[in-house]
C-alpha cells in the first residue's frame, strides 16, 4: 500500500499548478466518500433487518405457522440453502475452472475472445428468465436423470428414500440453475488471474520438461490460487442469495428433508422471503425479516472466510 | 486538456439542468394533481391497495369509475397483509383483503379511522380443483376424497374411493401428484377452510393461507400461475386455483359434492353459498365479515369459493377523499361494478342482497367527525 502510495504524494505532479493538486484532493473525497457509502449501506441494511426482525424471532408461537418456534421454521430453510449451494458449487466449479482455463490457455486466441464474450453474456440473463427456462423447460429434461439417480443411488439420503420428483421441480434442478448462474462469475475471475500469471513462470516449468497441464498444475494454479478461491466464494455468495429462480424452481413443503431429488424441498431463506412476504400479517413480515438477517449473517460469514482464504493465499505469495 | 475542461464545464451543467428540469416536472405534477381533485363530487385522488387476486377487478373498476368521475384511485396489488398494514398505518384510505380483519385488526383499524371500519365482501370467485389427466375433462369428487388425495391417502388415480365416484371414467393407474401454493394465499385459505369443513374429518388441520406441514408429499410451487404450469406438466397432478385461470387451460375440473348432486364450478353457485352463509359473530353494525357455510346441501350451490373484502373508514376528515371513498366502492359492490368484475376476471357477482347491504353501508362514510 505504502509503496502506491507515496509516489501519489510526493511525485512529480506535487509541484505541478495549483488546480490539478485540488482536483487530486477533490478525486480522493469522492473515492473515499463511495468507499465509506458501501459501509454506510451495509451497516444501514443490518440495522434495519435487526430492528425490523427482532420482534421476528420471539414472536407468538402461532406466527411460525406452520411451525411453533424460530429455530425449527429456519432450520429446514438454513439447510436447503446450503444444499442447493452446495451442488451449485459441485457442479460449476470444475466447469468454470475447465472453460476458464481453455479460454486463457489452450484456445486460439480469437475463440477464445468469443467464448469469454459469450461467457459474460450469461451473467447477463435475469434471475426470472433462469427460473422460468429451469421450471418449465430444464426441469422436464432433468426428470429421467432423477429417476436415475434415484433408481442407482437411492441408498444415500440425497436422493432416496422418497420417491423421485414426477417432473423435476427439486431442489437437485434448482442447484443446477444455480449453477449455470454463477458459472460466469467464477469463470470471469478465474480467467482473469490465470491470464496474469508470470509468463517466465510458465516458460520456466515448460523449460523444465513440464507437459502442458503439469505447467498449469505448478506454475499456474499456485499463482492464481487466491483468486480462484475469491471467485468461487464470490460464486458461492450469490448461489446463497439468489431468489427468483429458486422461488420458480423449486416445488415446496414445509418437512426438511436431504433428499434433494424427491417431490418437494423446503424454500431457500432468500425464496421463502420472495415467495410469502406479500401476503402476510406483520407479524409474519418481522419473522421473514429476521430470517433475512439469518441470512445475511450466513453471507457474511462466507464472505468473511473467503476473505481470510484470499489474504492468507495472498500473504504466502509476498514471502 | 482541452476536451477535459469542455467536459469539466459540461458535465455539471447537464446535470443541473437535469435535476431543474426534474424539479419542475414535479412542480408541474402536483399543481395538476392539486387541480383536478376540487369539489366533492367523487372525482379526487384516493390510494388503496391489497389483495392481488382483486387485481383485474380493481383494474376494471378503477378505469370504468375514472372514466365516469374523473379523478384517480390508485390501487396497489401488495398483497393481503401489506394492504391491511397500511390502511391501518393510514396510508391507504382503503384496503382490499382476502381475509377479513381480526379483532386485534379491528382496535387498531378503529383508532385509525375514529370508528368502527367497514368491512365489506367485494369480490367472490369460485375455486377449481383441477387436474391433469390425458383424455378425461371432468371427475366426481368429494371433499373426504379431495381431502385424502391432498393428504396423502389416496396416491393413485384408479384407487377405489375415486372409482367408487365415477363410475364410468376409465381412470389410469398413474400416480397422484397433489400441488399445492408455495406462496401464503388467500386461495389456500378458503380451499383448506372447505377441506376442514366438509371432509368428514379427513383433513386434521384448521384454514389457514400457509398449507399445513402435517400434510407431506405435495408440490408447492409459486402463485397460481405456478400451480397452474405445474399442472399442464405433469401427468397426474392434481392442484386449487382461482377457477377463471383453469377455464384458460385444458385441464380436467372436478365436480365437488353437494347434497347428491356433482356441482362443477360456476359463479352462480359460489354466490349462492355466500347468500346461505351466517355473518361472522360480534362484530360492529358495519362489518358484513362472513362465516362462509362450505357444508350446504343445497341445490345448484359451489361450496369452494374466495371471498375478499375491501376496508374503508366510516369518516374521512377531508370531504372530497370521503366522497370518492364512497362513489368508488359504490360502484365497486353495485351489480354493475359486479358484471363489470365478472366479465374481467371471471368472478362471481356478489348477490343481490348482500350487494344492496353493502351499498347501504358505504353509503354512510361521510366526512368530518
Amino acid at each position: 500500500m505504502t509503496a502506491t502510495a507515496s509516489p501519489e504524494r510526493t511525485g512529480p505532479h506535487d509541484t505541478a499548478s495549483r488546480p490539478s493538486r485540488r482536483g487530486d484532493r477533490t478525486f480522493e473525497g469522492i473515492v473515499r466518500v463511495a468507499a465509506f457509502t458501501i459501509l454506510v449501506s451495509l451497516v444501514a441494511v443490518f440495522i434495519f433487518l435487526a430492528i425490523e426482525g427482532w420482534v421476528g424471532l420471539t414472536a407468538d408461537p402461532s406466527t411460525y405457522e406452520p411451525f411453533t418456534s424460530f429455530i425449527t421454521y429456519i432450520t429446514p430453510l438454513v439447510v436447503s440453502t446450503l444444499l442447493a449451494s452446495a451442488i451449485a458449487l459441485i457442479v460449476a466449479v470444475p466447469f468454470a475452472i475447465a472453460v476458464a482455463l481453455f479460454i486463457s490457455h489452450y484456445a486460439p486466441r480469437r475463440l477464445a475472445a468469443v467464448l469469454a464474450y459469450l461467457v459474460d453474456l450469461l451473467a447477463a440473463v435475469p434471475s426470472v428468465v433462469f427460473g422460468l427456462w429451469g421450471g418449465r423447460y430444464l426441469a422436464a429434461y432433468l426428470q429421467p436423470l432423477h429417476v436415475w439417480l434415484h433408481a442407482h443411488f437411492g441408498f444415500l439420503p440425497f436422493f432416496g428414500p422418497e420417491p423421485p420428483s414426477p417432473n423435476g421441480r427439486s431442489l437437485f434442478t434448482a442447484g443446477i440453475v444455480l449453477a449455470i448462474m454463477i458459472l460466469p462469475i467464477i469463470t470471469a475471475i478465474s480467467r482473469e488471474v490465470f491470464a496474469q500469471t508470470p509468463r517466465l513462470h510458465e516458460e520456466a516449468a515448460l523449460a523444465l520438461g513440464a507437459t502442458r497441464w503439469e505447467m498449469i498444475r505448478y506454475a499456474v494454479f499456485p499463482y492464481a490460487r487466491s483468486g480462484m478461491v475469491s471467485g468461487v466464494m464470490l460464486g458461492l455468495g450469490r448461489a446463497l442469495g439468489e431468489t427468483m429462480a429458486v422461488a420458480m424452481v423449486l416445488a415446496t413443503t414445509p418437512n426438511t428433508t436431504l433428499n434433494v431429488i424427491g417431490v418437494a424441498s423446503p424454500p431457500t431463506i432468500a425464496a421463502n422471503i420472495a415467495l410469502n412476504y406479500k401476503e402476510s400479517t406483520p407479524e409474519r413480515q418481522s419473522l421473514l425479516i429476521a430470517t433475512g438477517l439469518v441470512l445475511f449473517v450466513v453471507t457474511f460469514l462466507v464472505n468473511f472466510a473467503a476473505r481470510w482464504i484470499a489474504g492468507r493465499s495472498a500473504r504466502r505469495m509476498d514471502r | 486538456m482541452n476536451t477535459f475542461s469542455v467536459r469539466r464545464v459540461a458535465v455539471p451543467a447537464i446535470a443541473v439542468l437535469t435535476v431543474g428540469l426534474t424539479l419542475t416536472a414535479c412542480g408541474n405534477n402536483n399543481d395538476n394533481g392539486g387541480g383536478s381533485s376540487t369539489g366533492g363530487s367523487g372525482g379526487g385522488t384516493i390510494n388503496g391497495g391489497g389483495s392481488t387476486a382483486q387485481a383485474v377487478a380493481q383494474q376494471t373498476w378503477r378505469s370504468n369509475y375514472q372514466k365516469q368521475n374523473g379523478g384517480t384511485i390508485n390501487y396497489e396489488e401488495v398483497g393481503s397483509g401489506t394492504g391491511v398494514e397500511n390502511f391501518i398505518s393510514k396510508a391507504y384510505v382503503f384496503a382490499g383483503s382476502d381475509a377479513f380483519l381480526t379483532p386485534q385488526q379491528i382496535n387498531q383499524a378503529k383508532s385509525a379511522c375514529g370508528g368502527d371500519p367497514i368491512e365489506v365482501p367485494n369480490y367472490v370467485s369460485p375455486i377449481a380443483v383441477a387436474f391433469n389427466l390425458p383424455g378425461i375433462k371432468s371427475l366426481n369428487l368429494d371433499g373426504e376424497t379431495i381431502a385424502n388425495i391432498f393428504n396423502g391417502s389416496i396416491t393413485t388415480w384408479n384407487d377405489p374411493k375415486i372409482a367408487q365416484l365415477n363410475p364410468n371414467a376409465n381412470l389410469p393407474s398413474t400416480a397422484i401428484s397433489p400441488i399445492h401454493r408455495s406462496d401464503d394465499s388467500g386461495t389456500t385459505f378458503n380451499f383448506t377452510d372447505y377441506l376442514s369443513q366438509a371432509s368428514n374429518g379427513a383433513w386434521s388441520d384448521a384454514a389457514n393461507v400457509t398449507w399445513p406441514k402435517s400434510v407431506s408429499g405435495g408440490q408447492g410451487l409459486d402463485g397460481t400461475s405456478g400451480v397452474i404450469g405445474g399442472l399442464t406438466d405433469t401427468p397426474g397432478a392434481i392442484g386449487y386455483a382461482d377457477d377463471s385461470a383453469v377455464k384458460a387451460t385444458d385441464l380436467g375440473v372436478a365436480s365437488v359434492k353437494v347434497g347428491n348432486d356433482f356441482n362443477p364450478p360456476t359463479a352462480e353457485g359460489a354466490a349462492k353459498v355466500l347468500e346461505l352463509s351466517p355473518l361472522e359473530h360480534g362484530r360492529g353494525p358495519d362489518d358484513m365479515a362472513i362465516k362462509v357455510d362450505r357444508t350446504s346441501t343445497e341445490k345448484g350451490t359451489y361450496p369452494l369459493l374466495l371471498v375478499s373484502y375491501v376496508m374503508a373508514c366510516p369518516t374521512y376528515s377531508d370531504a372530497t377523499t370521503a366522497n370518492t371513498v364512497k362513489g368508488y366502492l359504490t360502484y365497486v359492490v353495485s351489480s354493475d361494478g359486479q358484471q363489470a368484475a365478472a366479465q374481467s376476471a371471471g368472478s362471481a357477482p356478489l348477490p343481490a342482497s348482500l350487494s344492496q347491504k353493502a351499498t347501504t353501508i358505504l353509503s354512510k362514510i361521510s366526512s368530518g367527525s
